[in-house]
C-alpha cells in the first residue's frame, strides 16, 4: 500500500464529518481493508431487542465502500453515491461490527461495489450492500 | 426504556437512540403513511466540500420512515426487520439543508410489509432520493400452525 493511498484514506476519514458521528475507523493489514463500527449506544434502533439501527449498518457499509474506493482511486473527490442495495440478513447486534469492501469494477466514471458487515463471525452476515458510485475528477 | 413497547407509535418512533441522535422530528403519521424530517447539521456532512449532509443520512431517515409507515399499516405494535432497501439517490441536497421523507406502505401480507419512500430537501416536487424496501413483520411471533 503506497503513502498516497494511505493518505488519500486519511483525508476521507478525517475530513468526513459523519464518519467521525458515526465513529467509524479503518484498520489495514496490507492491502486489505476492514472498516469498524465500534458499538455505540446512539447506534441503536431498537431499544428492546436490543438492535442496531439498519440505516447506520446501511450508513457504514456505504462508507466502507467509499472508503475503499479512496484507496483504490486517490486524489479524487469523494464520489457520490448513485445507488445502494441493503439486504439485511440478521439483526445487528449491540456490539461492534466490521466491514469489508469488494470492488467489482472500477470503470471511468462508475464504480461497482460490494460490501459485506458481520458481527462474531465472517460466515454470519449481518447486512450486505450493493453501491454504484460515480467517480469525480479532482476540479 | 421499559416503556418502548407500549409508548404510543409516535414517540416510539423518536425513542429509537439512533434516530434521536440524527435530530429525527415526526411530520405527519396517517394510516399506512408516515412523514419524517432530519435536519441539516455540521457533524451529518457528507461532503466537506460542498457541506451536503451525508447519504448515509437520508438511508437512516428512509428506512426509519419506511418503518413508520408499517407500524401505523399494521396499528398494533410489532417487532418488524427490514429484510431489504433499494435507494436511488436522484441529486445531492441543497448544501447546509436538512431532508424530508414520505414512506408509504402500499401492500401488507400476513408476514412481509412492502413499502415506498420518496425524499426531498426544500420542494416536495423535487426529490433528492426514491426508495422501495419490504419488512418482515412480527419477527417475534411464534410460526403460524397450517
Amino acid at each position: 500500500m503506497d503513502d498516497t493511498a494511505i493518505q488519500s484514506l486519511d483525508a476521507f476519514l478525517q475530513r468526513v464529518p459523519y464518519v467521525r458521528f458515526l465513529g467509524m475507523r479503518i484498520e489495514l493489514a496490507g492491502d486489505e481493508m476492514t472498516a469498524v463500527l465500534p458499538f455505540r449506544q446512539t447506534l441503536i434502533g431498537n431499544p428492546i431487542l436490543p438492535a442496531l439501527h439498519g440505516g447506520a449498518i446501511g450508513a457504514f457499509m456505504e462508507l466502507t465502500a467509499l472508503a475503499q474506493l479512496s484507496l483504490v482511486e486517490p486524489g479524487r473527490r469523494v464520489p457520490k453515491t448513485i445507488d445502494i442495495t441493503i439486504e439485511y440478513l440478521r439483526s445487528g447486534r449491540a456490539q461492534d461490527t466490521y466491514a469489508r469492501a469488494i470492488l467489482r469494477k472500477v470503470g471511468r466514471r462508475v464504480a461497482n461495489v460490494q460490501v459485506e458487515a458481520w458481527q462474531d463471525s465472517r460466515s454470519k452476515p449481518v447486512a450486505g450492500l450493493t453501491g454504484h458510485f460515480l467517480l469525480r475528477n479532482e476540479d | 426504556m421499559s416503556d418502548f413497547n407500549t409508548a404510543p407509535l409516535p414517540e416510539r418512533m423518536l425513542m429509537a437512540p439512533h434516530a434521536d441522535a440524527l435530530g429525527f422530528t415526526l411530520k405527519s403519521i396517517e394510516k399506512g403513511r408516515g412523514v419524517m424530517s432530519a435536519p441539516w447539521r455540521e457533524e451529518l456532512v457528507g461532503d466537506p466540500e460542498t457541506d451536503v449532509i451525508a447519504s448515509g443520512v437520508v438511508t437512516a431517515l428512509i428506512d426509519h420512515t419506511c418503518g413508520l409507515a408499517i407500524n401505523s399499516a399494521i396499528g398494533t405494535p410489532m417487532p418488524i426487520a427490514t429484510l431489504d432497501l433499494r435507494i436511488d439517490y436522484l441529486r445531492p441536497a441543497a448544501p447546509r439543508t436538512g431532508v424530508t421523507a414520505e414512506a408509504h406502505a402500499y401492500r401488507l401480507t400476513r408476514t412481509i410489509g412492502f413499502v415506498r419512500a420518496e425524499a426531498w430537501d426544500v420542494d416536495k416536487g423535487d426529490l433528492v432520493a426514491t426508495a422501495q424496501a419490504a419488512f418482515m413483520l412480527n419477527t417475534r411471533a411464534q410460526p403460524l400452525e397450517k
